[in-house]
């Protein structure tokens, strides 16, 4: 009789540490750091973020491994980019969670991508092409204009999903686009000098950061997105550079940087490389930090030398 | 309070509803959008700008005290009617791409060069069904199986998939066919129809994502080379942060080692736990433990008699089979682009129990039947540079000492075990294709080892394939 009294108080307890996380605050699971980055502005206290992916792991190329089923079985939030951008591995967390608040259409779920303008909308959408997105250019993160467009929509969200505190989240979101906005204010004036500067880029990643700053893209080491560079495409990309001179040539901190090093040496031009989200240097601690970073690391490469 | 967020859910979801496909867009239709969007939120913004006057001129008129109770947060929260509708999302110029029904196409062929005759493989110690699907397969140039999948979700509650193989000799199978839920919450998930067991960790992958070409020979001796049946599946998730899941099946029986028969039960029953994590960032792992049981009824196996000619056996009974699987994966800081490695191992015991009507077609003289019979293969994987990898797979074979009861002095016996090692490198021009290259010396089979050479393709058309772990 005791073991069992004592059985039904050890379930009891159980029942209690499950029951308790129902005050705790809101999980969120993040699938980039740019937007475990932006939750956090939003919720602060009131959010416990999980994110996904470091920015030095390649968004396109991860698993569904165990730790990311486990964070997503008890997320009441998954913030993602969308757009295609986590096609090979969201859909099979989503689907061995056992986690109906996160299921695509569902309030739990928010992909960043369908609130803002998308690039790069291809008019077919072919595999000969490469790994293209038929969404559009999934890496919206690049532009802070955008960062301001999606915090409008994920502070809606959490008042949505967490309504018991939508009115700390309206402030909270209140105070970031002030900050925000002053902020994009201050990148774009300090980038002026970039505009129509010629760069070459690794990956087709950064279109809204140009379509930003007005820079120019002249040629891609990737022959194809997704495709890695190859030797012969680099000799190319050096034989264009020839005709269309360019001032630097970019990369993202996950990528290699051998390529981008290659031509840097080989063109004579200057090897930028940019965070790309929050964590990808020592200087992108938070999203005002990325775009400082950012900004000044691009100035650097385009002044003459 | 409540009642008007959950009418601004409403009023986004609706949205999100309309975010219908456009045709494709010229500059000055997009031109014109933009002009428009301008216009709407101008308007948009003056309406709330009103509505916020109002709200204040509202509160003001208000005594203090009527604050709403639900005000918990310091300073004057925007009162609900003040707060904009949720941003709608932006529609997109692009044709809608996520269809009804998604597909996706695994073409597959390979070249196959063996130093002895596939038609008389057999694994010895393991007695298995005449028509078991193992070694090597056909000589010479082949279609490997080609595989079309068909998934969707079907409405809020369920999702569907059926992965349809083609096989090389022109008939065409079904791998997996089943529904399951999507909205039961937590941790749960339903699943009914034909699916590949969850048991052990490659079981329930398509071979096409296995990292070498065939698959090892504990699954071709005990598990049918591939689990699948017809019946119902329950998954658990724990709400943990560790990762720890439990599967449990109820099904038909109808592949080895199980037999499909006449009867209203299950004839097959299996449990499977897995848990894992990570370690740091450049390290994550998964084992688990499972439970199989599946009976047979009159089961047909193939055996030969103590001078060494073919006989048939039948069996009925019940076979168990446990499973101990384990893989560990390795990539700097965790992005697996450039280098990453794979270690993975599985241990599979099996008991069959029951009776046995031995040389079906001579004697047919019944007694019990009783073998232990246990495997395990050690397969790393190492990618080298970007689009490379190298494979190299140890695996061996146990049969202990089948005990034939009555019928011992009629069927004969083997001696030596089984192994085989394997050496594999492929190449992946993209995430779509791959070509390999596979060589293996295979002592299945009593006598000389099998030396057997593959080139093999594969390639995925359609949609994007998962990325499972």
């Amino acid at each position: 009789m005791s073991i069992v009294k004592r059985f039904l108080a050890a379930a009891g307890l159980l029942l209690a540490v499950a029951a308790a996380p129902a005050h705790a605050a809101l999980k969120v699971l993040a699938c980039e750091p740019e937007w475990g980055a932006l939750v956090q502005e939003l919720g602060g206290p009131l959010v416990d973020v999980a994110v996904a992916t470091t920015a030095m792991q390649d968004p396109h190329q991860i698993q569904a491994k165990p730790s990311l089923i486990a964070r997503t079985r008890n997320a009441d939030l998954v913030v993602c980019t969308g757009a295609e951008l986590e096609v090979g591995w969201l859909p099979v967390l989503l689907q061995q969670s056992g986690n109906a608040r996160v299921q695509a259409g569902q309030p739990g779920n928010f992909a960043a991508a369908d609130y803002v303008r998308k690039l790069e909308i291809p008019t077919s959408v072919d595999r000969s092409q490469g790994d293209v997105h038929a969404a559009g250019n999934p890496h919206i993160q690049t532009d802070p204009r955008n960062i301001g467009t999606v915090a409008v929509a994920l502070a809606a969200r959490l008042q949505q999903v967490d309504a018991a505190n939508a009115a700390q989240y309206a402030q909270r979101a209140t105070a970031f686009q002030q900050k925000w906005q002053a902020a994009v204010a201050r990148w774009t004036q300090q980038a002026a000098p970039l505009r129509g500067v010629p760069v070459v880029s690794q990956h087709k990643g950064y279109v809204y950061l140009y379509d930003w700053l007005g820079i120019k893209e002249v040629a891609v080491l990737e022959p194809k997105p997704g495709v890695e560079p190859s030797a012969a495409h680099l000799q190319e990309v050096l034989a264009t550079l020839k005709a269309t001179p360019a001032r630097m040539v970019i990369y993202s901190a996950y990528q290699d940087s051998r390529p981008a090093e290659w031509l840097g040496k080989n063109a004579g031009i200057a090897v930028v490389k940019i965070p790309f989200t929050v964590g990808g240097t020592d200087g992108a601690k938070d999203l005002f930090g990325l775009f400082d970073d950012t900004v000044a690391r691009l100035l650097a490469g385009a002044s003459p030398k | 309070m409540d009642s008007s967020w959950r009418s601004a859910g409403l009023v986004l979801c609706l949205a999100a509803g309309s975010a219908v496909a456009q045709p494709a867009s010229d500059t000055q239709s997009l031109r014109r959008e933009i002009d428009a969007m301008k216009a709407d939120y101008e308007q948009r913004i003056k309406a709330l700008e009103q509505r916020l006057q109002a709200a204040e001129d509202a509160q003001k008129a208000q005594p203090p005290t009527a604050a709403p109770a639900t005000a918990a947060a310091p300073g004057a929260p925007l009162p609900p009617t003040a707060i904009a509708p949720p941003p709608q999302p932006v529609p997109s110029a692009q044709a809608s791409t996520q269809s009804l029904l998604e597909t996706s196409l695994i073409l597959s062929g390979q070249y196959t060069r063996t130093s002895r005759d596939p038609a008389d493989y057999r694994i010895r110690g393991f007695s298995l069904p005449p028509d078991a699907q193992i070694g090597p397969g056909t000589r010479g140039f082949s279609l490997a199986e080609s595989e079309l999948a068909l998934t969707a979700n079907i409405d809020p509650w369920f999702r569907g998939q059926a992965n349809i193989a083609f096989e090389p000799d022109n008939s065409v199978s079904i791998e997996e066919a089943y529904v399951q839920t999507t909205s039961l919450g937590n941790g749960l998930t339903l699943k009914a129809g034909r699916f590949f067991s969850s048991v052990g960790y490659l079981n329930s992958q398509h071979a096409h994502t296995w990292d070498f070409a065939d698959a090892p020979l504990a699954y071709q001796a005990m598990l049918g080379t591939q689990f699948n049946d017809d019946g119902l599946q329950v998954a658990w998730l724990a709400p943990t942060d560790q990762f720890f899941e439990i599967r449990g099946e109820l099904g038909r029986g109808r592949s080895y080692p199980g037999t499909d028969s006449n009867r209203n039960g299950a004839g097959m029953s299996a449990i499977s736990a897995h848990t894992g994590g990570d370690i740091g960032e450049s390290q994550s792992w998964r084992a688990g433990l499972s439970y199989l049981n599946a009976k047979a009824t009159n089961q047909d196996l193939s055996a030969f008699d103590p001078v060494g000619n073919p006989i048939t056996n039948s069996f009925s009974g019940s076979t168990n089979v446990w499973i101990a699987d384990a893989v560990w994966k390795w990539a700097p800081n965790g992005n697996a682009t450039r280098t990453n490695f794979k270690l993975q191992g599985e241990y599979l015991h099996a008991t069959r129990d029951g009776s046995l009507v031995a040389d079906t077609t001579g004697a047919a003289s019944s007694g019990s039947y009783r073998q232990a019979q246990s495997g395990w293969y050690l397969q790393g994987v190492y990618q080298f540079m970007p689009r490379w990898r190298v494979g190299l797979r140890t695996e061996r074979l146990g049969y202990g000492t089948p005990d034939y009861g009555a019928n011992a002095g009629l069927v004969g016996l083997d001696s030596g075990s089984p192994s085989k090692q394997t050496l594999m490198v492929d190449w992946n021009p993209s995430e779509f294709s791959r070509w390999r290259v596979q060589v293996a010396q295979d002592r299945a089979r009593p006598g000389n080892p099998d030396w057997q050479w593959t080139l093999q393709y594969q390639m995925s058309l359609g949609v994007h394939g998962a990325h499972s772990y």
